[in-house]
């Protein structure tokens, strides 16, 4: 990106970079998802197994965006970060499986714990 | 909410609308009364107010939702963005936070799909593939007739899709007036659910075992800064749980 670019161009840069950035490296992976679960069915080990592979993945973002995260999130202590979601899991457990309980009670210690700890 | 009996393909149809219209305002309905509304809302709430701060328009963070819909990658770009990192990097920090959506299409489609299902009317289901709405359908589509559950799950993620959309135009409003300790409770909305929600659905055994080997893997390769870390937490984590739910099947 340079100064000398026209204005018609610096305007639509964050739109290519939305594009190319951001769409195109997240959508391929749904777009070969679409490909690979042609024929299969509901039943199959294959879907069984993706299911499998999906969960695990999943757990991998949730571990990597609790131990390193991102904006204003990383100002608070992996301490609190990691006591909060493991105080929301308990609540969800102990509160016959409600998400809802589990996400109030795990934002609430996250709240807390950021106020006492920072600033 | 019977626990262990919704297994899919085991029950009859407990969810049957009408007409396929009515299917999808049923899905977009449910939408709105899920947890993953109040999620979500919050969860943009925080990406409108990130991509202010970052200097992006509010039509760029409305089409990037419509565009890219994964609240991590969109976290990932906006703040990537936002502190000029270089962008082949952002790009490889946002293919590699979504290589969960292939396997998540893979066990998907097959739900939402009957005999007639054509190609493009998978593209919509594909392209809204995203954590909440995957958590949601793989509990309710296998109560539906599999003719109704594209249009299900179509009007669920179209419901979803609108409450991001609006809470981002909050949030990117807000901006201004919202101190860092909230934003950082908002941003913490995305791992808390994906947690809670992924455990909620785990009701076989081999879906608990690939969350807690993932999250154990997960944080071991990313603390030790292994490359590709989420793909080799995901599949090994996710064929070992395979593996073990077959042995234990074969000796049953």
């Amino acid at each position: 990106m340079s100064a000398a670019m026209n204005p018609g161009v610096t305007d639509l840069w964050p739109f290519l970079v939305l594009v190319t950035v951001g769409f195109l490296p997240n959508e391929i992976w749904r777009v070969l998802g679409l490909v690979l679960a042609r024929g299969l069915n509901e039943d199959s080990q294959v879907v069984l197994w993706s299911r499998a592979v999906a969960t695990a993945t999943l757990a991998g973002v949730i571990a990597k965006l609790l131990l390193f995260s991102n904006g204003s999130l990383a100002a608070i202590p992996l301490a609190v970060r990691l006591t909060a979601a493991a105080v929301g899991f308990v609540a969800f457990l102990v509160a016959k499986r409600s998400v809802f309980a589990g996400v109030a009670v795990g934002e609430s210690v996250l709240l807390a714990g950021g106020y006492l700890f920072v600033s | 909410m019977g626990h262990g009996q919704a297994m899919p393909g085991s029950n009859p149809s407990l969810l049957t609308f009408n007409s396929s219209a009515a299917a999808f305002f049923g899905g977009a309905r449910s939408a709105f009364m899920s947890v993953f509304f109040v999620v979500l809302a919050g969860t943009y709430v925080g990406l409108g107010a990130l991509a202010h701060d970052f200097g992006l328009s509010a039509f760029w963070l409305t089409l990037s939702t419509v565009l890219v819909w994964a609240a991590p990658a969109q976290v990932i770009l906006i703040s990537g963005i936002g502190t000029g990192a270089a962008l082949f990097e952002v790009a490889l920090a946002v293919t590699l936070s979504a290589i969960r959506l292939f396997p998540m299409v893979v066990a998907l489609l097959p739900l939402v799909r009957t005999r007639s299902t054509r190609l493009h009317d998978l593209l919509l289901p594909t392209h809204f593939t995203s954590v909440s709405m995957w958590v949601e359908s793989l509990r309710l589509l296998p109560m539906l007739p599999a003719e109704q559950r594209a249009a299900f799950c179509n009007g669920l993620s179209v419901g979803y899709m609108g409450a991001a959309v609006g809470f981002g135009f909050v949030g990117y409003y807000l901006a201004a007036g919202l101190p860092p300790l909230l934003a950082a409770t908002l941003l913490f909305l995305t791992p808390l659910s994906f947690l809670i929600s992924t455990a909620r659905n785990a009701r076989m055994m081999m879906d608990r075992l690939a969350l807690g080997i993932g999250l154990a893997l997960g944080a071991l390769l990313t603390i030790m800064h292994v490359e590709f870390d989420l793909m080799w937490a995901g599949v090994g984590g996710g064929t070992l749980a395979y593996a073990i739910h077959r042995l234990r099947e074969a000796r049953a």
